[in-house]
């Protein structure tokens, strides 16, 4: 024991942390662990972008964005531990790229009064800002990511699907098992068949899913997996000759790193998206030139026009949006975490500001409002081109069924305010 | 010097029996445990409460109990992930099922219904032994787990699975949930720990441990001299499975205050705590603490250290980190084989003579 | 015949294959143990490992570049050659043979006599270094590695199957070259135990330390070589998970599809470990499509092989083909 107090003390000393910057956004990211190979591009894209504002326009308003990185190897723990560590030098808004992270974050964040932004993934119900008024997941969640999957079959199929058989392949988590809601519900109404696969972590061996794959035949597969569990699944859907253009991943299922391990037999596999792909942008000409090529890049550089990249760096730039609101409404730079939730709950990206940012339609317009924290629901799909080694739009962006979620949100938020004694409100 | 047991008499048995018969060593304990109880509390934050109090406090309370069955009783299990999930998911149920009545208790119950599957997962080990069983019990690792994802009535139906703490009180101060300071939860899993170790202590230097440590040594000979074996693993797995389900209850209500259970509770927590076993001292109830600090505080110290004071990339320092540890603990193993607790009595044996040893 | 019954059939050869591939990594865990008694945790992550190093040889990767980078500014990432998969591969088994010097010479050496856990417990830490190590030398993204082996359904099986069914069985033609790998590695394992110099002093080791030192058998030597199979089965086996799943680190959680078929085989067994595999394939994905998917709600594997395991060795505590535990008081 006496020992263990002397090592403490020591600890003490060193983690005395460094002198406060003006404005601290923590990144809490992990290079490491099974899901190391997403984590990279994600979080490169989103210190690069921080980076390339400082670097170009010296700052938001004025004041340098300092980035407080922190490895959490996917694991809920170090996530916490990696939370308690940064949340005291000012932290503005986190993003853990975890769905077990958030889960955790979300009573702690609500206590410290400081935003969280789980973009496409997290609590879905938290759209519901009434009652989750620190967690803000615009642009779009898994159960508009459902949506978007049944209706682009919807549309697929002159808006008849009754009858057809759809199968989900999930990874056995929270995460994996989100959609099933939505997509029961979507089942009912639009009198398809739905059929679950669960495959549990990590997912290397899925010969006993496909082979049912192959047997029933569902007439569309919707994916949603993680980390080595898509490689497998997309190769093993290869395997089968399983038709790649009528099977749709998740967000989370559709990177570079998922595809290229099959091959050109991946070609014309589609995954959803809530943003644009590719790097034919305005923007990337500044950031090659102001820190890629200035040897500032959080990575390798190697990682610039990759979906998870764009991804990362999407988020970073609805961050810097945030922060800009927040300033004008809090009439001073320097602002706090609690300003910079004010900041998130009065954003709205419309064409003209992306346009401005030199990424023209890089996402879809959306206005964020206490009682709707999770923007309008918009989302594409896209689709890997194997020749060519990168996914491509195959849609403009369209809404998920409101009239489904909205239901199912207010239900669980519902449920959850009534679990913990919270009073939806938004005053 | 100071460490004496010259001129330090003892005039009946019970202070023979004593857990620290010699002063300077009770003194010492007195001295930690006054730190742990009078000082800590009022000086701890949130950092170093969650990211090293909370989780050695509690994985020092599940290294106890894998201590009692792996180092007391010889049956190495590696379903200790597992025993956790059922320990925190009794206490979900119990928590929202009867919000009336104290967390405390629940907690306790939880532990209880932990042993009981325990005792089930114990069975096999009247005729499985050694790595067999060890790696039998991973059966129960990944059934438990996959059973309280798959059993929508054990997560209360949730729509993703997951289980949250809701807020519960203990003398009105809140230990669970978001709106939680730092002392009250702190002194609820230092109490749990202290309580643990108590037990834990007591049984093993009595009948019950010493009918373990006969089984464990040569259950044949145990049986010969009239040890019951089905008895005694039993009980082992029963006491074991009890601390293991506590502090799986703390993990998730105090500690993580939301889990899911592949991710919390999955293989690595039953190898995690096993590494602290055998990295702390087999049959040591001291050891279960080293343990347990030793791998709670070196990633947290060693991160501090390449991140915060030498300013390397993050994912260079994780990776340092794992060859770090891993070094570590080949080292120590080739230098104490028995583990930290060994080299904790080897210092005191010395300490004794120290600074005349002839 | 009915639809049930052939699907069934496919589920079982599908199974079968799958046991190879368990098998395959089980091996490397059965040498050691049969030759030290050392219950090797790190079996997996060598097989992530000699994945890794292959296919950094391969693609010409710095090793550690990305630390070097960090530490001294530069941006040094490929050699720029491309090494072809055969010399590769034989690069490979170097370190590897490397590596197993090294296990030996730094850490098992020092631990003869030990008792069975702390050996295992030196092999976590094993496990803890290469982890690093290997993300350390070669980095943490997703590696394809193509060494060759096909993949994809196999079509004469599914013709002529279809021609005698109606249903085309679906095959995979990376598990038909596995397989074959798996025969000729056990084949030859078996032929070196049994008919070469090396190979009986190995068991010689295995049966009693001391006796064979007495002989003069070294026993440093032969750890060294087992420690070197093993390593040689470890990237066979990453080359073929590797394969199908490209190069990362979910690779070394293959192990614990291992340990089931260890348990049913019996540790000391190399033809248990194949029996054992294919049991547990078998067992595992007929459970699956018999009772799991339709009434339990899927995802049962993972418990299931753990659960046939357990159930063997209630009747039989030493495995299938495991040396009888004989106890002396």
């Amino acid at each position: 024991m006496r020992k263990m107090f002397m090592t403490a003390a020591l600890g003490a000393a060193l983690a005395a942390g460094p002198a406060l910057a003006e404005l601290v956004v923590p990144d809490l990211s992990y290079r490491t662990g099974p899901y190391g190979a997403n984590g990279i591009p994600f979080s490169d894209g989103y210190q690069d972008y921080f980076t390339l504002v400082n670097e170009r326009d010296g700052g938001v308003g004025g004041e340098k964005i300092r980035i407080a990185e922190c490895e959490t190897g996917y694991n809920t723990e170090k996530g916490v531990e990696c939370y308690e560590a940064t949340k005291d030098e000012g932290s503005l808004v986190y993003q853990p790229l975890s769905t077990g992270i958030t889960y955790q974050l979300i009573p702690k964040t609500a206590a410290d009064g400081i935003p969280m932004h789980t973009m496409g993934y997290g609590r879905t119900s938290a759209k519901n800002g009434a009652v989750f008024r620190n967690v803000f997941n615009y642009p779009a969640n898994y159960w508009d990511g459902a949506s978007h999957a049944i209706t682009h079959i919807l549309n697929e199929n002159d808006g008849d699907i009754s009858g057809r058989k759809i199968a989900l392949v999930y990874h056995n988590s929270a995460y994996g098992k989100e959609p099933i809601r939505t997509l029961e519900e979507l089942a009912k109404k639009h009198g398809f068949e739905l059929m679950l696969l669960p495959v549990d972590h990590p997912g290397q061996e899925q010969k006993s899913q496909w082979l049912q794959i192959r047997r029933e035949k569902p007439d569309n597969v919707i994916m949603w997996g993680w980390g080595v569990m898509n490689q497998v699944a997309i190769q093993e859907a290869v395997n089968i000759r399983y038709p790649m253009d009528q099977f749709i991943g998740i967000w989370w299922s559709g990177s570079e790193n998922d595809v290229k391990a099959a091959g050109d037999g991946a070609d014309g596999y589609k995954a959803l998206t809530f943003h644009n792909l590719g790097d034919d942008y305005p923007l990337y000409d500044d950031m090659r030139k102001y820190v890629v090529d200035a040897g500032k890049a959080a990575g390798a550089g190697d990682q610039v026009g990759s979906v998870l990249y764009n991804r990362g760096m999407y988020a970073a730039m609805l961050a810097v949006e945030a922060i800009k609101t927040a300033q004008e409404l809090a009439g001073t730079s320097n602002i706090t975490s609690e300003q910079m939730r004010d900041g998130m709950e009065a954003l709205e990206i419309t064409e003209a500001k992306m346009a401005a940012l030199g990424l023209p339609a890089f996402g879809p317009e959306f206005k964020v409002t206490c009682e709707n924290h999770g923007g309008d629901g918009y989302g594409a799909v896209s689709q890997w081109d194997a020749a060519a080694g990168e996914y491509k739009l195959i849609t403009d962006y369209y809404q998920s069924d409101q009239e489904v979620i909205g239901k199912l949100v207010a239900e669980d938020s519902a449920a959850y305010a009534e679990e913990n004694g919270i009073t939806p409100g938004c005053d | 010097m100071f460490y004496r047991e010259a001129g330090d008499f003892k005039t009946s048995y019970a202070e023979d029996n004593q857990t620290f018969p010699i002063k300077f060593d009770r003194y010492r304990y007195y001295a930690v445990l006054a730190v742990a109880f009078l000082v800590i509390p009022f000086i701890v934050n949130d950092y170093w409460l969650n990211a090293v109090l909370l989780p050695f406090l509690i994985y020092a309370i599940a290294a106890i109990g894998l201590n009692i069955l792996t180092g007391y009783c010889g049956q190495v299990s590696l379903g200790t992930g597992g025993f956790m999930a059922v320990g925190a998911y009794a206490c979900y149920k119990l928590m929202t099922a009867f919000p009336d009545i104290s967390i405390l208790i629940h907690v306790v119950l939880a532990g209880g219904i932990t042993a009981a599957v325990g005792v089930l997962f114990g069975l096999p080990s009247l005729r499985i032994k050694g790595f067999y069983l060890a790696v039998a019990t991973l059966a129960a690792q990944f059934f438990l787990v996959w059973l309280f994802n798959r059993v929508p009535w054990f997560y209360n139906y949730s729509a993703s699975g997951q289980i949250s703490a809701p807020e519960r009180t203990v003398f009105g101060v809140p230990v669970t949930g978001a709106e939680t300071s730092a002392w009250a939860v702190y002194l609820v899993c230092l109490v749990f720990l202290t309580a643990s170790a108590l037990i834990a202590r007591n049984l093993t230097r009595g009948m019950a441990g010493r009918k373990w440590m006969a089984i464990r040594d040569m259950d044949i000979a145990a049986e010969i001299i009239g040890v019951d074996p089905l008895r005694a693993k039993l009980s082992a797995f029963a006491v074991s499975s009890f601390f293991i389900g506590v502090s799986g209850a703390l993990f998730f209500a105090v500690y993580l205050g939301a889990v899911e259970v592949g991710e919390a509770f999955g293989i690595n927590k039953s190898f995690l705590v096993l590494f602290m076993v055998i990295i702390g001292g087999l049959g040591s109830i001291f050891g279960s603490f080293a343990g347990a600090a030793f791998l709670v505080l070196l990633p947290v110290l060693l991160k501090n250290l390449l991140v915060g004071s030498l300013g390397w990339p993050t994912d260079v320092a994780a990776h340092l980190e794992l060859i770090i540890v891993g070094a570590l603990i080949v080292v120590f193993l080739v230098a104490e084989p028995h583990g930290l607790a060994q080299l904790w009595r080897v210092a005191k044996e010395k300490l004794r003579l120290w600074p005349f040893p002839h | 015949m009915p639809d049930q019954l052939i699907f069934a059939m496919e589920v079982f050869l599908n199974g079968l294959m799958a046991g190879v591939l368990y098998a395959l990594v089980a091996l490397g865990f059965v040498l050691i143990f049969k030759a030290s008694g050392i219950f090797n945790y790190a079996q997996g992550v060598m097989a992530l490992f000699a994945a890794l190093t292959l296919v950094g040889v391969m693609e010409g990767q710095v090793p550690f570049s990305h630390l070097v980078n960090a530490v001294l500014g530069t941006e040094i990432h490929h050699f720029g050659w491309h090494v072809p998969a055969l010399l590769a591969i034989a690069l490979t088994m170097l370190v590897m043979i490397a590596l197993a010097w090294a296990v030996n010479h730094f850490v098992f050496r020092h631990l003869v006599n030990q008792e069975p856990i702390i050996l295992f417990m030196a092999t976590i830490g094993l496990a803890y270094f290469l982890e690093g190590l290997g993300d350390i030398m070669w980095g943490a993204d997703i590696k394809k590695l193509d060494v060759g082996l096909p993949q994809g359904i196999n079509t004469i099986i599914d013709e002529y199957t279809y021609n005698l069914f109606d249903y085309g069985f679906f095959i995979d033609n990376l598990d038909i070259v596995a397989t074959l790998i798996a025969a000729v590695l056990v084949a030859g394992l078996i032929v070196f135990a049994q008919y070469t110099k090396q190979g009986r002093a190995m068991r010689a080791v295995a049966d009693d330390h001391q006796a064979a030192l007495s002989v003069g058998i070294s026993l440093n030597w032969i750890w060294v070589m087992v420690w070197s199979l093993a390593g040689f089965v470890a990237l066979v086996a990453g080359i073929v998970w590797g394969t199908k799943s490209g190069v990362q680190f979910s690779l070394s959680l293959i192990a614990l599809k291992a340990l089931p078929v260890l348990m049913l085989g019996g540790f000391t067994s190399i033809p248990g470990a194949i029996v054992g595999g294919l049991i547990i394939g078998v067992g595992e994905k007929l459970f699956e499509f018999l009772i799991g998917a339709p009434y339990l709600g899927g995802a049962t594997e993972n418990w299931f092989a753990y659960m046939l395991a357990l159930l063997f060795l209630v009747f039989r505590p030493q495995g299938l083909f495991g040396e009888k535990i004989i106890e002396r008081v």
